[in-house]
Formats: structure tokens, sequence, C-alpha cells
């Protein structure tokens, strides 16, 4: 009894569905049938690995596919079906994974749905695995997928779409969510490694150094008690400097061809960060330029908040606060960071004030607790 | 990708519109009101964005710690108490926007007279994970 390829079996997913789409299934019942044969591969190929994996699968969903189509279509239509299969000869599988990230990402889906459909159908998770990962029940995750499939039905997968759509719904997979069985960190990081190999794209390349790069930091995000530890505080120990050298080397590749795009840029940032052997000698006069950059490029009102806390850092905080009085104060962290420009300042005072106000408004448990913590931290200091 | 709580008081909210206490309905009435509450659901369900629903009794106690060794305080029922929470409806949704235009839809429940209750309905956001990205 071998352990299941796991990486092997989910890296093979959207090829097969390509291929069963190119012998003529609709994309909806492809991705269902390539669903069954992942679950009957699960269960079989432990104690019996196919010689073929990819042939193995191809062949078991195109006979699942067969059973589907023969329970719910017309005879003709299935006969026809059957006539025009298989095609042999080897699959372009890098133009099949290429369409179905295309496909899933596609602009008229919502962003939620579009996230589990990239996850089922090019990332090869379960339903399950997807619902459990964002804390919903397997039913409404299971809707969630199947309207998602209805509504990019009509979509033909001929023509490339905008690689920007792809990487969005890549950056979200990677930045948001609950992480239960499935890392999906780790998941975003493969899926893009997988998409920059069958695609010559400067962003691409960019995300993936940004993935990199933070996924690089990840034992030092959380303090030993559990708590969030800010990049000021993380010990630089932790952090897995070989994949921060593969960040570094995949960005200054991208960077090379001058086709700077907002992920390069984010990743500059990020690698800057990781050149620092300690916070105090972080780089804030180059970070400073790269977010002067990102602003022209994305024109984001949370690129300008994070401009004005590396200014505070560049030129002191009372060019920060300079910096962050042209913002909206309505803004997500805009609290929070006045709160540590304040407290940099040499007042405390309204530091603890502001901290205070900031966790009532944080949208996550962590960052609440942290800014919480910043509140007492000073008041204790203050009263005897 | 958020989720929100749609949060149905029976005290302490503001007074809807259509203010007409259940007991007051037609048995009609109450089941139209109890399946639109289902209807709404099950609509959510397939659109990909229940999480959870819940009725609460109207009728709790508090309880506290009163020490090693001993057994934990129980009072009330308060009759006064001033907040009481008849129930609740969990969502994941795109954003903020939906999560209002969810509650709107909710809180257009029928009641008396076979009219809307224009109940308030308290929305309040889930704390999230922490983003990976933080600078």
């Amino acid at each position: 009894m071998t352990r299941l390829d796991e990486a092997l079996l989910r890296s093979l997913t959207p090829g097969v569905i390509g291929v069963l789409v190119r012998r003529g299934a609709d994309f909806a019942a492809a991705e269902d049938a390539v669903q069954e044969a992942l679950v009957e591969a699960v269960r079989v190929w432990p104690s019996d690995q196919p010689r073929d994996p990819k042939g193995w699968l191809i062949a078991v969903a195109w006979r699942r596919f067969l059973d589907a189509t023969r329970a719910d279509v017309s005879r003709r239509r299935r006969e026809d079906l059957v006539d025009q299969e298989p095609v042999p000869g080897p699959a372009p599988a890098v133009d099949d994974t290429l369409r179905l990230y295309f496909l899933c990402a596609h602009p008229s889906l919502t962003p939620s749905s579009a996230v589990a459909l990239t996850l089922r159908a090019v990332g090869g998770l379960t339903t399950r695995q997807v619902a459990r990962a964002y804390l919903v029940p397997e039913a409404t995750m299971a809707q969630r997928i199947s309207r998602a499939k209805r509504t990019v039905s009509g979509v033909r997968l001929d023509r490339p779409g905008d690689v920007a759509t792809v990487l969005r719904v890549l950056y979200l997979v990677f930045n948001e969510g609950y992480s239960g069985d499935v890392d999906l960190a780790a998941e975003a990081v493969r899926l893009t490694r997988q998409l920059a190999a069958v695609i010559d794209h400067p962003e691409v390349a960019g995300l993936l150094a940004l993935m990199l790069l933070h996924h690089a930091r990840r034992a030092a995000r959380t303090a030993p008690d559990g708590a969030l530890a800010p990049l000021a505080e993380q010990d630089r120990g932790r952090w897995d400097t070989r994949t921060i050298a593969e960040g570094v080397g995949i960005l200054q590749a991208a960077l090379a061809r001058d086709r700077l795009g907002e992920f390069q840029a984010q990743a500059a940032v990020a690698a800057l960060h990781a050149d620092a052997p300690t916070a105090a000698e972080t780089d804030w006069v180059q970070i400073v330029e790269w977010y002067d950059e990102l602003a022209r490029l994305t024109d984001s009102p949370v690129v300008r908040l994070n401009r004005a806390v590396a200014v505070g850092e560049a030129d002191g905080p009372r060019a920060g606060l300079a910096a962050l009085a042209e913002l909206d104060a309505a803004l997500p962290r805009h609290t929070a960071v006045a709160a540590y420009l304040y407290e940099r300042d040499g007042d405390p005072a309204t530091a603890a004030r502001l901290y205070a106000e900031a966790a009532q408004k944080a949208s996550n448990l962590a960052e609440r607790d942290h800014l919480t913590r910043q509140a007492a931290r000073l008041n204790a200091r203050r009263s005897p | 990708m958020a989720k929100y709580l749609l949060l149905k008081h029976y005290r302490g909210a503001p007074a809807p519109v259509n203010d007409v206490p259940m007991d007051r309905w037609t048995p009609e009435e109450i089941s139209a009101h109890m399946r639109y509450m289902q209807d709404f659901a099950d609509r959510l369900e397939k659109t990909g964005e229940f999480v959870d629903g819940q009725a609460l009794a109207a009728e709790g106690a508090w309880v506290r710690y009163d020490g090693e060794g001993r057994p934990p305080v129980t009072d009330g029922p308060f009759a006064e108490t001033k907040d009481l929470i008849a129930g609740w409806m969990v969502i994941d949704v795109d954003g903020y926007a939906r999560a209002v235009e969810l509650a709107g839809e909710l809180s257009a429940a029928p009641g008396a007279g076979g009219k809307p209750i224009h109940e308030w309905l308290e929305v309040r956001p889930f704390l999230a994970a922490p983003p990976t990205v933080t600078e």
C-alpha cells in the first residue's frame, strides 16, 4: 500500500477536464465527471496506483461522463458522442490548464464563486474541502459551485481571457480564508506556480514572488502565545530563507523585463523587508519609492495608507501623520496607523485612545487583540 | 467573502412599521410568515450564501461563576430585559452591500394583514481571519 500522491492527483485535474471538454463534453458535466474520478482515485490508488495516472483519470472520468449523459440526454446525442470518441494522441495539457484558469476566474462570476470554482476545477479540491476552508455548509458550497458553472456555461473555452482576473482570484485565495484541513495559502502558491509554468507573464511571476515572500514569513507571524506578531517584532531567524531566495530570484527576473505591474511592485516591497537583517535596517526610503510606483499603478487608498506608514519610518512620524491627513479617515486601518504614528511622535495619550478606537473598528480577531494590547500597554505605562 | 449575522429581536429593536404582536395575527398570517422565512433560507442556500439560521426561545436565564468548588449562580428569567434576541441568520456574501440587500428582504416578511412587517434587523459583520499580506 503506497501513500496517495494527492499533489500529483490534483495537478492532473485541470488537464483531464480539458481533455473531456475537447472530446465534446460541456464544462459543467466534464468537471462533475472528473470530480467523481478524483474520488475514485482517492479510493483505489493507495493500493493500486496506475502506471499512467493521467490516462487512468481520463478513462474513468470519460466513463462517468458517458454514464451521466446516458442518464440525462437523448439516445441520439449520446450515440453521436460515442461515435466521435476517443481522440487519442498527446493532449496539449498546457492550453487546457490555462483555459480553465481563465474560465474559473471569468469576470461574470462574483469573487467568492470564482474562488470556489477555481479551487475545485483547477485545484482538484473536493466540495467538502472548499466548504471547510471557508466555514460554510457543504450544501451551500455545492450550490455556489454549480451556480458558478451555470454562469460560465456559455463561455467559449477557445480564447484567452484577461490574466489580471485570474491573478485577482489567486490573490484572494492566498490572502483570505480560514484554512481548516486545507492550507489555502500553500494551495494558492501551488496554483500560481502552475500558472507561471504555462504562461509567460511578468505579473504572474510578480504574484508568485509576492506570495513566496509572504509565505516565507509565515512561521514568524504568530508569537509563541498565538498572538499576531507584526513585521517589526517578528523573529527574523524563523523566516524561511530558501523561499525568500526563490521569491527574490523570480521577482528580479520579472523586473528585468521592464513591464512593471502592481504585483511586482508589491513583491518589491516584500523583498525589501525580507532583505533587512533587523527591522531597524529596513530601507524605508526605497519602500516609499515603491509605494509611489504602486500608487501610480493602482490609485488604491490602501496603498496610500501603507505609504503613509513608510513615510513615517523614512522621514519621521510627523511626515507620516501629514501624509495620513490627506487620506479619508474612514479607510480601514486608518485609525490604527494614526495610533502608531502618534506613539512614535511621543504622544502616548492620543496613541492609547486611538489604539482603543482602532480595536473597535478592526475587521479580524487577531488585529483587534493586537490593537487592544497596544492600548493596554500604553495605558498601563501612563497610570501609576 | 464575508460573513454577517442578521439578528432578529423580540425586544430592543426600534419599532417596526407594521407593529402588531404575533399573538394578534391570524393563524394563516403566522403560517405565511413562517413559510416566508423558510423560503428565504432555501433561496439563500441555492445562491450559495446560507450558513446557518436558528430561532431562540424567549425565556432564558443569567448564569455566572461563583468561585472555586461552588455551583454556578443562576438568575432570571427577567421579564424586563431590555434586549431580547429572537433568532439569527448567518450569511456568507461578497460584501456589505449584499448583506444589507438580504436583510432588507428578510425584513419584508409578512405580518398582520399579510403586509410586510418592516422589522428592524441588526446586521453585524463577523471578525474574519487575518489577511496574509499586511504591508
